[in-house]
């Protein structure tokens, strides 16, 4: 294999990247649904899911087998051609943009190839991205129309409008720090962000001393999350008005792809938030003398989760899930001795600081789902122009003035 | 035939295709669909050329923010299957002709050129040479055009709103 790989480097390469990249942002994707019914469960006092494994652990199994078992039937008056396309489009381009994100600094050894953690390091990655996300538009607007249906036709005519006027906002957000960083690399952007203000202080994006982009990310983050369709701005769908507007027709794996897609589309928006103002992979601790301790951190993490499980694990109402949830606690803390060795240690420390970030922007990202309720269209037509376009605007005016004043 | 002349080939297809497709059929919002595989075609021939830069605006703006537009207002005025003229006679006797013209011209020019010409030298970041000839060789005439674009919206809305 080592052979093969060393004749065609690039799509060997690729190929495993991309199939494991795959396989992990599905994993990924199945229990960031769980998560989030089970945090909404949470804020609203309710327990969530507990029926399918312990604490629900294998519900996201039963609903894909039920995604793919359900009838699958066709509106009479539909186009069938758009209205199959719809969900394509939808899923495709927002796992396709997940390619960009680089997810850790250096390098890794796949066949004897060394080779960066991302599946393209492309030098406008940022560009790339938008472009994705811009065309995914099209699967929520094409099945709103092709359903023949009045609900998804509104829920869809809905999208379009917001989708145009949000998006100015998000890709100016972002101005300031491409101002800072002065690429559209994404791995360069992070770099950039490396080194700490008064010793303690990471000069991340968010925190440049230059021109902090406080502004900057609250622009990009209310933008972001009215492009990914989800409340408070998920009017294209509003349950209580349009039944569930532009996928009020699709059932079964269609409707599945759309699911697939606005969570995938949600983790693409973290990740890039965490890029562009958190620094990336980059430790929020900083290095040097007595300070070796942080890279054992992940280690410690792993296995904190894993003797909690286990602690928790013990005292469950069902006998078979006391054995699973020890079992899976006691692997936790194998997985941390593993980590804790040399080498390892190293590798593991900027994907687990990427990851732990992302983390933490979902569970904000459900947080606000579960706390803000909807707008009305007029007030979404008038943040959306009156409100966010002027302020991330006025980002870039200040930051422009703040590099030019302070370099 | 190298790879680079096949994703040539597929990608100049799938643009004529499109292209043509478009003109075919009768429903505006399956024109609009043909016509944004137009737009991503070219912006995969640019990629092509190594203008990853123009190749990503030409997503954002052509396929991501002009033809959202039109989509939408495609489906804000619910408009049906076209209706087929079966060309007008202007069409007829002076159209068809110049677009044979135009083809015959095209044809010769490209077919004569081709030997000679040379691929221009690959600039470095084409992000920063298209912002350097935009914003500071061509500022001037880049603001001028700006501001026509904005004297055409105010138009646009003062003729909208002389009815009301």
């Amino acid at each position: 294999v080592n052979a093969f790989a060393a004749q065609h480097p690039i799509a060997v390469v690729a190929l495993v990247k991309i199939v494991v990249l795959l396989f992990l942002l599905m994993t990924v994707l199945a229990y960031l649904v769980w998560f989030e019914r089970k945090v909404s469960a949470h804020i609203q006092s309710r327990r969530g899911p507990y029926r399918v494994g312990p604490h629900g652990l294998l519900q996201p199994m039963a609903d894909a087998i039920k995604f793919l078992m359900k009838e699958d039937p066709t509106p009479a008056g539909a186009d069938r051609f758009v209205y199959y396309l719809a969900p394509l489009l939808t899923m495709g381009l927002s796992i396709c943009a997940i390619a960009v994100i680089p997810f850790g600094p250096g390098t890794m050894q796949i066949f004897g190839q060394s080779t960066p953690l991302v599946v393209a390091d492309v030098n406008v990655g940022l560009l790339i991205l938008f472009a994705l996300t811009s065309l995914g538009v099209y699967g929520v607007v094409l099945a709103g129309w092709s359903s023949d249906s009045k609900y998804s036709l509104l829920g869809g005519l809905r999208s379009s409008a917001q989708m145009v006027s949000y998006e100015l906002s998000l890709t100016l957000s972002v101005v300031g720090v491409l101002l800072l960083a002065g690429t559209f690399r994404l791995s360069d952007i992070v770099t950039a962000q490396s080194g700490f203000t008064w010793g303690f202080l990471p000069r991340w994006n968010l925190l440049n001393p230059v021109a902090p982009q406080l502004l900057g990310f609250f622009c990009y983050f209310v933008a972001a999350v009215a492009e990914t369709n989800r409340l408070p701005f998920d009017l294209a769908e509003a349950e209580t008005e349009l039944v569930a507007g532009y996928h009020t027709e699709y059932s079964a794996f269609k409707f599945g792809m759309f699911f697939i897609g606005e969570y995938a589309a949600m983790v693409t928006v973290a990740c890039l938030a965490v890029i562009l103002f958190f620094g990336g992979w980059l430790s929020p601790l900083p290095g040097g003398t007595g300070m070796a301790w942080t890279a054992y951190l992940p280690a410690a993490a792993l296995a904190l989760a894993g003797l909690g499980l286990m602690a928790n694990g013990v005292r469950y109402w069902k006998i078979s899930g006391r054995v699973v949830l020890s079992l899976m606690g006691l692997a936790l803390c194998g997985l941390a001795i593993l980590c804790a060795g040399d080498g390892i240690r190293q590798a593991i420390e900027g994907p687990f600081w990427f990851l732990l970030k992302v983390f933490v922007v979902l569970f904000v990202y459900v947080w606000v789902r579960w706390t803000l309720p909807r707008f009305r269209y007029d007030q979404l037509m008038a943040i959306g122009w009156k409100f966010l376009l002027p302020a991330s605007l006025a980002n870039v005016v200040l930051t422009s003035l703040l590099v030019v004043a302070r370099s | 035939m190298t790879a680079e002349l096949l994703v040539f080939m597929v990608l100049a297809l799938l643009a004529v295709a499109g292209a043509v497709n478009l003109i075919l059929q009768r429903h505006p919002i399956h024109s609009a669909l043909s016509l944004i595989v137009v737009m991503a075609a070219l912006a995969g021939l640019y990629l092509l050329l190594e203008a990853e830069f123009v190749a990503a605006v030409q997503i954002i703006v052509y396929a991501g923010a002009i033809m959202v537009l039109f989509v939408f207002v495609i489906m804000l005025l619910n408009a049906g299957l076209e209706e087929r003229t079966q060309f007008s006679r202007v069409a007829r006797y002076a159209g068809v002709p110049l677009a044979g013209v135009l083809l015959v011209v095209l044809t010769f020019h490209v077919a004569r050129a081709s030997a000679a010409m040379t691929a221009a030298p690959l600039a470095e970041g084409t992000t920063r040479q298209v912002a350097l000839l935009l914003f500071r060789d061509f500022a001037f005439p880049f603001e001028l055009t700006s501001i026509l674009i904005l004297v055409a919206l105010v138009g646009a809305m003062v003729l909208a709103k002389r009815d009301s």
